[in-house]
């Protein structure tokens, strides 16, 4: 018996990797192609499902870190050690492997297009790419600050130290070190503290919504920064990874 | 007929216990909306506020001399993890509706912070929900939803709503923060009810 869709159902989409893109030594970015995709609102994540030949299922959520396009998405995805599901992703998957996607889900940690606000990103990580994903489709002024052990864990290298080139001021992008700097950098390798935001913070006045993305200790922390400096706690979304996800 | 992930194999676990779509993790993720708020013990309160408007209120020290049960439950989250036997101290939903006289079927729980979710009651009593205060034997970290949350072992685990406030017993349901934003209205583990229409 046919069965009928249900208006609103999120029903499971075969996903083919088109190409994949190296970010670091352990994460990289999955261009896959979905027919009939009609976008997302940056910010939002996919649910995936991968089926083993003898039907075994593992299911994982991974957010989307291009802008909002049809027929095609693309995830980036650090690798978990021991992990079950991301060591495929990162190295296992070539171009024209299949897998099954659902979404794109979630209503609140998105970044709307008609939202007039300025934005202030703050990731940790791995935890950039639902922020990358609104930075690419920025509209109003965004500013990206971008925690990270050294400049050779960063995702998106390339695609940030052009942001802000040929004077598109939309995006600013602000990095954070925690562990080793790049050589002649000015500040020395430390955590994100209250000083270093407010000199990124938007001003109190400018009304600015903050998403803050990462491993729960960074998310905590700098959740608890922004209120401090007096950033309005209804201003500020959050979502958070532990250290399992893999 | 499900499509086969070309290389993948996956890694089996004989876990039986584990509701389709989920895996099992030792670590206790967090997911919150926004930042953690923080309650001093002095100012909290917890209340069950009835459709009458009927309120009955208490003090953390009212509330932590009520009598107490120890639950050890597995909890599942929407984002695919589950952990198994999770120990948690709290008093019992049953307990805090023992003297309310209502003919509510559905509640809506409020927390500090704003956060709301909605649950049929009769999902909330006969010893299947807590407001929990102590995890593993210490008090409920404000990551975790301290000074206390609800626990509602058998619903998706944003159910068991962080840094509880209050709980409103209402006639008609009322969806709350998640089931507004696409999630699922009831959120059955063993149904896989995630999102909206699953």
């Amino acid at each position: 018996m046919a069965r009928a869709a249900i208006p609103g159902r999120l029903t499971w989409q075969p996903a083919t990797v088109a190409t994949t893109r190296a970010e670091t030594a352990t994460a990289r970015t999955l261009v896959l192609n979905v027919d009939g995709w009609t976008g997302h609102l940056p910010g939002q994540h996919i649910d995936l499902r991968l089926t083993a030949p003898d039907g075994y299922t593992a299911y994982r959520s991974y957010s989307i870190s291009s802008a909002p396009g049809l027929d095609r998405l693309e995830v980036t995805v650090q690798t978990v050690p021991d992990g079950e599901v991301s060591p495929y992703l990162v190295d296992v998957a070539e171009p024209g492997d299949q897998f099954e996607i659902r979404g794109p889900l979630g209503g609140w940690f998105v970044r709307r297009p008609a939202d007039p606000r300025p934005a202030l990103l703050i990731g940790g990580g791995s935890g950039v790419a639902p922020l990358m994903s609104m930075a690419r489709a920025a509209k109003t002024p965004t500013r990206l600050l971008y925690s990270t052990r050294s400049p050779s864990d960063a995702l998106f290298s390339a695609d940030l130290a052009t942001a802000g080139a040929a004077g598109d001021d939309r995006v600013t992008v602000t990095h954070v070190y925690t562990r080793v700097g790049p050589p002649g950098w000015p500040v020395p390798p430390g955590r994100l503290d209250a000083d270093a935001l407010a000199r990124v913070a938007w001003p109190r006045e400018a009304d600015a919504v903050a998403f803050v993305c990462g491993p729960t200790g960074f998310v905590e922390t700098v959740a608890d920064l922004l209120v401090d400096i007096g950033h309005d706690p209804a201003n500020i979304r959050t979502e958070r990874f532990g250290p399992t996800g893999g | 007929m499900a499509l086969i992930t070309r290389g993948f194999g996956g890694r089996r676990r004989d876990d039986t216990d584990l509701p389709p779509g989920q895996y099992r993790t030792d670590d206790f993720p967090v997911l919150s909306a926004g930042p953690t708020p923080r309650i001093g013990l002095d100012a909290w309160e917890l209340a069950v506020v009835t459709e009458t408007g009927e309120r009955s209120t208490w003090s953390w020290a009212q509330f932590t001399a009520l009598p107490a049960d120890e639950p050890t439950v597995d909890i599942h989250c929407v984002t695919h993890w589950s952990k198994f036997g999770t120990r948690w101290r709290g008093v019992s939903v049953d307990t805090l509706l023992a003297d309310v006289e209502t003919a509510a079927e559905y509640v809506v729980a409020h927390c500090y912070g704003g956060y709301t979710t909605n649950i049929p009651l009769e999902d909330l009593t006969d010893g299947q929900a807590w407001v929990a205060y102590e995890f593993d034997g210490e008090p409920l970290a404000p990551v975790h939803g301290g000074p206390a949350r609800l626990l509602i072992p058998h619903l998706y685990f944003w159910k068991s709503a962080k840094w509880l406030r209050a709980l409103e017993l209402r006639l008609d349901d009322e969806p709350g923060f998640w089931e507004t934003a696409g999630y699922h209205n009831y959120g059955d583990p063993w149904r896989e009810q995630r999102y909206q229409a699953d």
